[in-house]
């Protein structure tokens, strides 16, 4: 076994310290040493975007990067998106629009739904396709999740960009 | 003790009335037209906030104390001898704990398991693989379903022949039926291997507790009372002293039946290490071993009369499913069409690659293409419309009038007219008809209880694969005793529950909702007689609506429901249903019908999907939201069948070359267009809720819609799925 080495990250808001192994993946760390089993894993290739988180704002599969890499940064989970156990709008609209089935797709989803809603609060439907073109489902046909995060950034506009975007 | 019950059955325009003689403690099957206050409206997920906050626990997710991670050595070969494995080696690795040697000594396909350890880490676990020599005997092998049937052919089972049994059907006599036929077509057909690619790969962690004879598996599976069985039988324990669990399972699509060998290593590594472990597939090892769908040739011969009415349909099929078998396609040339002279033949071909197992509605999404790419091909040789000539020979009367509904929904009569070409990009049309039965079958058991705080719990021994099935149990349950859903949970994934089928073959929906309907009902009536002598009231006399009971006779006199359950003695009061078997209905099988419309480039050979609507029957729909989803599934998967997916192998060195997610092209986000999807209700008066499955059904057509609507596009037919760019442009005479 390698030596373990010290990481200190903001995870979902929170500043926080762990110890992991130079070749654990930040997927290994988040599930297996912080817990934070939200993230699944599909492939371990980069191909099917079930676990993917936002490393400063930005989509990242979490398969490809190391758990040592986090150092410094921010990143938000799908734990991180509701907040005190109020619903993200985009939690809330897949839910309206059943946009899941077996469900195991759904967090990469939801975060790269919103990495896509943070940078461009009024996509159209080719670019919702477009942001989650690196998601695979293999249940709900998509159209509901494309329908599901289009009505999301409406709602969102219409609550005033400010307030809900900055979630 | 029975009695008969006349029910209204049919459809908009189409009723009539039919006497069933029904148990006495069955509550009376919906009719057609009965006004109901949760069934039918769409109820959002119960179980969505877990898995849109990441709360769901599916296996990967399970963590017990002190728990190993077990990883599965696979053979790189297709065909071989294991002369001998040492495991020295890996297990003195540092953290390993064991090691065991699988027990097969012929290897049959290259991602066969061969050995397995048990590591302190799923990373140690990969090294200790690595570290276990095995000396491998070279055979030779075939992977080519063609070169597995020539005379010399290397033999995939020792002495056995690679061509399988042939199995025949034959109505009529096909040879005259082409003879008087006024126009014949006569064309092969081809389709790849597809294989399920469930997101959550296979997986399992067990725990083995020695004192008690006692093994949990927590895993993902279909059918936890079938792995149940099948681990039972493979320890020698009794049933009762195999426990399964799952909670909640990423997708299996027919892949995960019984006791797969993930869980049978799971568990003999808990046996060995005396604490739990967990295996879980990489990607990798789930396309190769995992199960898959055959691939097929298909050659089919048609003949239609001066009327264009079939007078002959024959299909000779093969298709291999590796070292498994069931290949066969035929299934759609035997029923969706009427025809006097039918002749099928299927052959299963043997080869060394991973064995086949079920995949939403086996072998009828092969089957429906060929026999609806064949229908379009016959009907421009006949000069007929495509949506008149299936019309014509289709007797089904729901289906006649889903073919109005999709036609009109979809355009038919302008997009089938309309111009084919602007430039290079060329768009056309296609319809294609499916069918079912998911009518279900009895033997599931529901148990409802109440609890005196007026909540109410569900329990059945299902499991819920994605399609919502504790949804559609709570609505049900809530329906009966006349309450909002959210006042009722229901608690499935688990052999602690009483006994369900696996979610599979349709069954799910027709098959427990009866169960929790009557059980439900069961509970009413104990409630009634709670209720009664406070309402001064027969129990008889009562109903239950709005979150209240009532006299019906007299409905100011009420109690709410929640203050009837503080009156129940003890903690809670529950009541059980069982799933009586089917009475006769209105119908048994369901009709269903989609269209699709395709862009293609003909200079690039790409073809788009632009639009589908489909239109089904699902007898009653429980939650149209969470229908309409899994119809919207079926179209996807259908379309990957169409244009993408085929697992390639390498004939050279027997092993799949693209067991990735990036090799092995499934659809995305910017590949699947617009879908519409319209129910049309069916009151089947099968079950007392009359619901069917939908999982099958709404996925047999969608590959032969698409195939047909590049046929109309580019006016030359591409008949082998998937109808990649190199294909078109080959049939555009441009490769
Ligand atoms: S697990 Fe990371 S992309 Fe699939
Ligand atoms: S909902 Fe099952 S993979 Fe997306």
């Amino acid at each position: 076994m390698s030596k373990k080495t010290l990481v200190e990250a903001t995870i979902n808001g929170e500043t926080v310290e762990f110890l992991c192994e130079p070749r654990q993946s930040l997927l290994e760390t988040l599930r297996d040493v912080l817990e934070l089993t939200g993230s699944k894993e599909g492939c371990l290739t980069g191909d099917c975007g079930a676990c993917t988180v936002l490393v400063d704002g930005r989509p990242v599969c979490s398969c490809l990067m190391l758990g040592v890499e986090a150092q410094g940064k921010n990143i938000v989970t799908v734990e991180g998106l509701a907040i005190n156990g109020v619903l993200h709008v985009l939690q809330n609209k897949f839910l309206e629009h059943a946009a899941l089935q077996c469900g195991i797709c759904t967090p990469g989803f939801l975060i790269s739904a919103k990495s896509l809603l943070d940078r461009n609060p009024k996509p159209t439907e080719h670019e919702v396709r477009y942001a989650l073109a690196g998601n695979l489902c293999r249940c709900t046909g998509y159209d509901k999740i494309v329908k599901a995060v289009l009505d999301a950034a409406a709602d969102i506009r219409s609550q005033g960009e400010g307030k809900a975007a900055a979630r | 003790m029975s009695r008969r019950v006349t029910l209204n059955l049919g459809f908009q325009g189409n009723t009539r009335d039919v006497t069933v003689v029904i148990p006495d403690d069955e509550p009376t099957p919906w009719q057609w037209g009965e006004r109901l206050s949760v069934v039918g409206k769409p109820t959002p997920r119960v179980d969505g906030p877990l898995k849109a906050t990441g709360a769901a626990h599916y296996t990967y997710d399970i963590e017990l104390p002190g728990m190993l991670y077990g990883a599965i050595l696979r053979s790189p070969r297709p065909h071989a001898r294991i002369r001998n494995i040492d495991l020295s080696a890996a297990e003195h690795l540092d953290g390993v704990r064991a090691v065991l040697a699988l027990e097969d000594r012929e290897i049959r396909f290259a991602g066969q398991e061969v050995a397995a350890v048990a590591a302190i880490s799923s990373d140690l676990a990969a090294d200790a693989l690595k570290l276990i020599k095995v000396d491998y005997e070279k055979m030779p092998f075939v992977v080519d379903m063609d070169r597995a049937m020539a005379d010399f052919a290397p033999r995939v089972f020792g002495s056995g022949s690679n061509v399988g049994r042939t199995s025949t059907s034959s109505v009529g006599n096909v040879a005259r039926g082409l003879e008087v036929a006024a126009n014949t077509i006569e064309a092969a057909y081809t389709t790849a291997v597809q294989t399920h690619v469930c997101l959550e790969t296979h997986g399992a962690v067990a725990s083995f507790n020695a004192a008690r004879d006692q093994l949990t598996v927590w895993c993902s599976t279909q059918g936890v009372f079938s792995v149940r069985d099948d681990l039972a039988v493979y320890f020698s324990l009794p049933p009762d002293n195999v426990r399964v669990v799952c909670e909640f399972l990423g997708g299996g699509f027919g892949s995960k039946f019984g006791a797969t060998p993930e869980m049978i290593v799971a568990a003999r590594l808990a046996g060995a290490t005396g604490v739990p472990v967990k295996v879980m597939l990489p990607r990798g090892d789930e396309h190769r071993s995992t199960g898959n769908r055959p691939n097929s040739e298909q050659k089919v011969k048609l003949g239609v009369d001066r009327d264009g009415k079939l007078t002959a349909i024959d299909l000779v099929q093969r298709g291999s499913g590796g070292i498994g078998g069931g290949a066969g396609s035929a299934g759609p040339f035997k029923s969706i069409y009427r025809c006097a002279n039918i002749r099928t033949e299927e052959r299963n071909i043997y080869t060394n690659a991973g064995p086949a197992s079920p995949m939403r509605a086996p072998g009828w999404p092969q089957g429906c293409f060929a026999l609806e790419l064949a229908m379009d091909e016959m009907a421009r040789k006949a000069g007929i419309d495509r949506l008149e000539f299936r019309r014509r020979n289709s007797d089904n009367p729901v289906r006649a009038a889903e073919y109005e509904i999709g036609a009109r929904a979809f355009g038919w009569a302008e997009k089938n007219s309309s111009p084919k070409s602007s430039g290079a990009f060329k768009r056309g049309v296609g319809v294609a008809s499916a069918e079912w039965h998911a009518v279900g079958v009895p033997g599931p058991e529901a148990q409802v209880i109440a609890h005196r705080d007026g909540a109410v719990e569900v329990r059945v021994g299902t499991q819920d694969i994605g399609t919502g099935t504790r949804t559609i149990l709570a609505i049900v349950a809530a329906e009966e005793l006349g309450l909002p859903v959210d006042r009722v949970k229901s608690e499935i994934g688990d052999t602690r529950f009483l006994f369900s089928v696996p979610s599979g073959g349709s069954l799910s929906a027709p098959s427990n909702t009866p169960a929790v309907r009557q059980a439900a009902a069961h509970l009413k009536d104990k409630l009634f007689r709670i209720a009664a002598p406070i309402l001064g009231a027969e129990p008889d006399d009562l109903e239950a609506s709005d979150g209240f009971i009532r006299v019906r006779t007299n409905p100011s006199r009420s109690l709410a429901f929640a203050d009837v359950c503080k009156r129940i003695p003890g903690d809670s009061i529950s009541a059980q249903g069982e799933r009586v078997a089917n009475y006769e209905g209105f119908r048994t099988d369901q009709a269903g019908c989609q269209f699709a419309e395709v862009e293609v480039d003909t200079e690039t050979g790409i073809v788009r999907v632009t639009h589908v609507v489909a239109v089904h029957d699902a007898g009653r729909i429980i939650d149209p939201l969470m229908a309409r989803s899994q119809v919207n599934g079926g179209i996807l998967m259908g379309i990957g069948f169409a244009l993408f997916e085929n697992r390639r192998m390498d004939p050279m060195l027997g092993i799949m070359v693209n067991p990735t997610m990036d090799d092995y092209k499934l659809l995305g986000s910017l590949d699947v267009p617009r879908i519409d999807v319209t129910f049309f209700e069916v009151a089947n008066g099968i079950t007392n809720t009359g619901v069917m499955g939908l999982g099958e059904v709404a996925h047999v057509a969608s590959a032969a819609a698409v195939a047909c609507a590049v046929y109309d596009a580019i006016g030359v037919p591409v008949r082998s799925l998937p109808i990649t760019p190199d294909r078109v442009l080959a049939a555009l005479g441009r490769a």
